[in-house]
């Protein structure tokens, strides 16, 4: 994790389920709201694997920027995450960028 | 029948990856592409969230994974002895959730349908759901590769 401007940066790396999910949520949580921060950039290109908990993880992460009137972000390019990120209709809501320089650059 | 595999486990979360991986090894001798084994371990991962979030939600249970192969189709059933669920057409539907306090999605039934090529649900209130699926793995010639 790292921080930008008033932005977290959150780098994922391994696998995304259930059992992953809750630490991950905790970690993004404490630091978030520890330093004062507005934006969160979750980059996803390398986890290797994400389910439907890492869309409720998405979800709840765009909840909490979107009350402390900030964006959610999402960098990714492996094909397997954006397939389910596209069916699960989050990107109607949430922009995503294949790299990382582009998110920041674009916001 | 051409090959089968069973594996019990123990309804901890921890348990998700390897049960998924194992599920994905068995199917990988029908010469999946990646996409087409990605598909498997996440609908496989869906189901036994599942059943250790909702089925198995009162105290750990065990968990059943019976994977057979016939031609070039693999079949998948998850099962667990859990709670059951009440009304199955609602739990399927798009974004329902039982526990949205624990920020689940309520995709997990539509990832299974759409990562899967048929889906079929039973469960009985107090006696546990079984999640039936099955995928056709396309012939290597039918690839572009």
């Amino acid at each position: 994790m790292e921080i930008f401007e008033d932005s977290l940066i959150v780098k994922l790396k391994g696998e995304l389920d259930h059992h992953a999910a809750e630490e991950i949520r905790k970690k993004i949580d404490n630091y978030y709201l520890a330093n004062d921060l507005v934006n969160i950039i979750l980059e996803l290109s390398e986890l290797t694997f994400m389910d439907s908990s890492g869309i409720g993880l998405i979800m709840g992460r765009y909840k909490i920027t979107s009350e402390n009137k900030g964006e959610l972000i999402l960098v990714c390019e492996r094909e397997s995450i954006k397939k389910i990120l596209n069916m699960s209709g989050l990107l109607k809501m949430v922009k995503l960028y294949p790299r990382l320089d582009l998110a920041i650059t674009n916001n | 029948m051409e090959n089968y595999m069973k594996l019990e486990f123990l309804s901890k979360s921890k348990n998700e990856s390897f049960s998924r991986v194992v599920v994905a090894a068995f199917a990988s001798q029908l010469d999946p592409t990646l996409e087409e084994l990605s598909d498997i371990k996440t609908a496989v991962s869906e189901a036994v969230t599942n059943a250790i979030i909702h089925g198995y939600e009162y105290g750990e249970g065990l968990i059943t994974i019976e994977a057979s192969i016939r031609e070039n189709e693999i079949e998948i059933i998850v099962k667990d002895s859990g709670k059951g669920i009440e009304n199955i057409e609602e739990a399927m539907e798009p974004f329902y959730t039982s526990k949205p306090n624990l920020e689940r999605s309520g995709m997990g039934f539509t990832v299974m349908e759409t990562f899967m090529d048929s889906l079929v649900v039973e469960s009985k209130k107090g006696e546990g759901t079984v999640v039936k699926m099955t995928k056709q793995i396309k012939k290597v010639s039918d690839k572009e590769r």
